[in-house]
């Protein structure tokens, strides 16, 4: 079973995260940059699928130079080798952009199954594995809380706000995972040594057979235009309690729609 | 750079990067393997693992204190978890030799590591740091075949291991113990006697414990040269590995302590019959290397333990200050003297001076306590990796010299900075509501075990200033002297003439009291002269930070630089009364009678 994982590197979102007020896009150079939470559950759940059945885990990720480090940090988990693409032409890629590059560098590997975390925290569009699906024709099961394979057949329970649906595909098929799929490993200190000697390959455009000018931000499909930060915090309202406190609070509560 | 509230990995990143240069060791054949980034990945890991695993029950441990069912110990679930994720990281085996199944991390990399776990819990954090220091004695004078026994099992974190040194009746005075080490026909020994004080002594963490234990054999002379080492496990170990029969060691009873409540601290008795391995009672125990020199080899584990309990204490005291830091930047009361108007908003306490007076004062003990610890562990990798046998052996001097210190003075001021952190929050730093009192009382232990303050002082002064004809004490100086030399010219020559006058002041005080001719004399004031070198060298410390941000600009370089200035202004000038007590003789603590209190 080959199987390969997206990763995407994103400012941590436990630390103060920013746009480029220059050209709108995620400020990534002053960032705190993490590997993106969401891939570590589908990258625990790649191991999980790899010491079952056997085979081997790819890592996949689109990204500047930096991104090396949650590639490290895949491999450090166990994940046995990366493609990392690296063009300075791909800086301001909107997701359909986005997605012609990855998909062209999944064509160059063999997979059974590509899995990816349900969204990354920066971008939170969670479109990759519809557009993915439709680029490379091969089924798409979203939202995974659980995943299956049987033989040629992928199996997931689609998470829903109300409980979940039993979903199935032929593989190779592209599955997004949730936090909900199981508790990533933490790396050990022997992953950490371990992954310095796995193989690491690094692509460009070109290699990839992309024409520079499909991608980036002069030509995404969408852009941001402008952002603003969230208003400060108002001065919030002081309740007296003159023996009716418990009611005031209630009507409070109430005003803003909270009970 | 992410922020953290045990403790900074920005200063943390300065100090082995910036300052302490540590990627060079990866030109040494042991350190070949690492690189900046694995010390960079492990480090990441260590702050992970404490942050998810460690923090989040340091308060529960507090609050459950470890008992007793039916004889066996019950801690709260937590710490095993945490312990758990902890050994299948590796940490436990990290700075092992590979055959070990070690990792061959550097000492000073080790060190950082440890610091996020004492900092984050030091209570859950003391089994397998006590672990690994006894799996440490055991690679430096078990035979292999010992080695090879308990090791490894302890490596991968299924043992743990302990430290039996003082019994109810002496604990600073080891010459005084009375447990008893009867030889056997076999080869081993049967032990009785009780011992106080052990920390991880008795749990159900893992499935064997090894302690390592001082008695006395027969034949020996009197006193400390009379005292053997022993390794007795809990449970024998057959030759396959396996565990065989229950040691005649047994849990008396678990002690209540102020902090630390994690850990269990408690009285072993050994050898009163309660089980009967071999069918007979005693306590078997094992012969580590030669008979009568145990001390000697318990010294190796007490040395490395004493950086330990420094850095635990500067873990503390750094976790400390970071909360009292973030509750000044969030607490809003009163008004700047320059607007009193009570229509203006109240504005956060550290914009009072005062209160930015005790950060400072926080600030430069944690920070100078951890460049303390660090630049310790980096002698340890000195002295196991130098290129030449000088360097070593100078390395090895520097460190004997440092050791009472980096032990002592952040046991002191790291305390003072979790003092100090109680008091920037007021009122509610003297509840429970808020972890500033738990640092506190878990930090108030790290003065008194691992040889007390008192002990550490007779060590310095009595031992380790006069080994070698001085040898130790020249050393540090030249030390000094050559980070004052690099301060001429430089912002930093006036802070670098205060710690040469400091320096040869120093050296003045030693002669003069080993020159009056009377040990009591020159021992009675041992614990000023303690702190007065302390304060020597964490000063010291401070200008080599202050040289290595030369050049840097930036809120972090501005903060490290005032702090330096803080602590040459308001620190150092602390040392000159202290030494001029101790070359006055004073006489009246000795002279003071039981009677006349």
């Amino acid at each position: 079973m080959n199987i390969v994982v997206l990763v995407k590197q994103v400012p941590d979102s436990g630390s103060e995260r920013k746009l480029d007020p220059s050209d709108n896009t995620v400020a990534r150079a002053t960032a705190d940059n993490v590997i993106n939470e969401m891939d570590e559950y589908a990258i625990e759940e790649a191991l999980t699928v790899k010491e079952a059945q056997g085979g081997e885990v790819t890592v996949l990720t689109v990204g500047p130079d930096t991104a090396t480090d949650a590639i490290r940090k895949a491999l450090s988990m166990g994940a046995d080798k990366a493609v990392h693409v690296s063009d300075p032409a791909i800086h301001g890629s909107c997701a359909v952009q986005t997605s012609a590059v990855i998909a062209a560098a999944l064509s160059q590997l063999e997979y059974d199954l590509v899995l990816c975390g349900a969204e990354s925290t920066d971008g939170q569009v969670s479109v990759m594995p519809a557009l993915l699906s439709e680029r490379l024709g091969i089924p798409q099961l979203s939202g995974a809380r659980k995943l299956t394979i049987e033989g040629s057949m992928a199996k997931i329970e689609r998470q829903t706000d109300g409980g979940y649906w039993e979903v199935e595909a032929p593989l190779p098929a592209i599955v997004s995972t949730w936090d909900t799929i199981n508790e990533p490993r933490y790396p050990s200190f022997k992953g950490i040594m371990a992954a310095k000697k796995k193989p690491v390959e690094t692509k460009t455009l070109a290699d990839l057979g992309i024409d520079a000018s499909t991608v980036g931000l002069a030509t995404a499909t969408s852009k941001v235009v402008d952002f603003a930060g969230r208003p400060p915090k108002g001065e919030g309202v002081k309740v007296a309690d003159e023996g009716d406190g418990a009611d005031k609070l209630v009507g409070y509560l109430a005003a803003q729609k909270i009970v | 750079m992410r922020s953290s509230l045990v403790l900074s990995p920005r200063d943390l990143e300065f100090l082995l990067h910036e300052w302490l240069q540590v990627e060079t060791l990866t030109k040494r054949e042991r350190y070949a393997e690492h690189s900046r980034e694995t010390f960079d990945a492990v480090l990441e890991l260590a702050e992970q693992i404490a942050t998810e695993q460690f923090a989040p029950h340091n308060r529960k441990a507090d609050e459950n204190e470890p008992h007793v069912v039916d004889g066996k110990v019950v801690l709260i679930p937590e710490v095993a978890a945490a312990l758990r994720v902890f050994a299948e990281a590796g940490m436990t085996a990290a700075a092992l030799p590979e055959e070990l199944g070690g990792l061959q991390l550097p000492a000073v990399v080790n060190q950082a590591v440890h610091v996020w776990f004492q900092a984050a819990n030091i209570g859950t954090s003391a089994y397998p740091f006590l672990t690994m220091a006894n799996a440490n004695l055991l690679v430096a004078h078990a035979t292999p075949e010992q080695v090879q026994t308990y090791v490894p099992p302890m490596a991968e974190g299924r043992w743990f291991g302990t430290m039996a040194l003082s019994e109810p009746q002496a604990g600073s005075s080891l010459a005084d113990i009375t447990t008893r080490a009867v030889p056997q026909d076999d080869g081993s020994y049967r032990l009785t006697g009780n011992k106080m004080w052990i920390s991880a002594g008795d749990h159900e963490l893992t499935e064997n414990i090894v302690h390592l234990v001082l008695a006395k054999a027969p034949g020996g002379p009197a006193g400390v040269k009379g005292i053997s080492l022993f390794i007795v496990p809990k449970f024998l170990v057959r030759e396959d590995g396996s565990l065989g029969e229950r040691n005649d060691v047994v849990l008396a009873g678990l002690n209540h302590k102020m902090g630390y409540r994690g850990t269990t601290n408690t009285l072993l008795n050994f050898g009163e019959g309660v089980h009967t391995p071999g069918g007979q009672p005693g306590a078997v125990g094992f012969l580590v290397g030669e008979q009568h020199r145990g001390l000697t080899y318990m010294f190796h584990m007490m040395n490395e333990a004493r950086i330990g309990v420094g850095m635990g204490a500067t873990g503390l005291g750094y976790t400390g200050y970071l909360h009292a830091l973030d509750y000044a930047r969030d607490r809003t009361q009163g008004r700047p003297l320059t607007g009193k108007d009570p229509a203006t908003p109240p504005v956060p306490i550290i914009e009072h001076p005062d209160v930015r007076r005790m950060l400072l004062a926080g600030k430069s003990y944690v920070e100078g306590g951890l460049a303390l610890g660090l630049y310790c562990a980096r002698l340890v990798d000195e002295e196991r990796t130098a290129e030449d046998e000088a360097e070593r052996q100078r390395a090895h001097l520097l460190l004997e010299m440092l050791t009472p210190i980096a032990k002592s003075w952040p046991s002191q001021w790291c305390l003072a900075a979790d003092d100090l952190a109680i008091q920037v929050h007021g009122g509610y730093g003297y509840t429970r509501d808020y972890p500033v009192e738990q640092f506190y009382r878990d930090n108030r232990l790290n003065p008194i075990h691992e040889g007390t303050h008192g002990v550490q002082a007779l060590d310095l002064l009595g031992r380790k200033v006069v080994m070698s004809g001085g040898a130790g004490l020249s050393l540090l100086g030249e030390t000094i002297a050559a980070t004052t030399a690099r301060a001429a010219g430089t912002q930093w020559a006036d802070l670098g003439e205060q710690l040469d006058g400091l320096v040869q002041q120093l050296g003045a005080v030693t002669a003069t009291l080993w020159g009056q001719g009377d040990p009591q004399v020159a021992l009675a004031n041992a614990s000023v002269y303690l702190e007065a070198a302390g304060h020597v060298v964490v000063g010291w410390l401070w200008l080599e930070q202050a040289l290595a941000t030369e050049g840097r600009d930036g809120d972090f370089y501005t903060g490290k630089r005032q702090a330096a200035r803080y602590f040459q202004h308001w620190e150092l000038p602390k040392v000159g009364p202290q030494l001029a007590l101790l070359a006055s003789l004073d006489t009246t603590v000795l002279e003071m009678r039981s009677d006349w209190f």
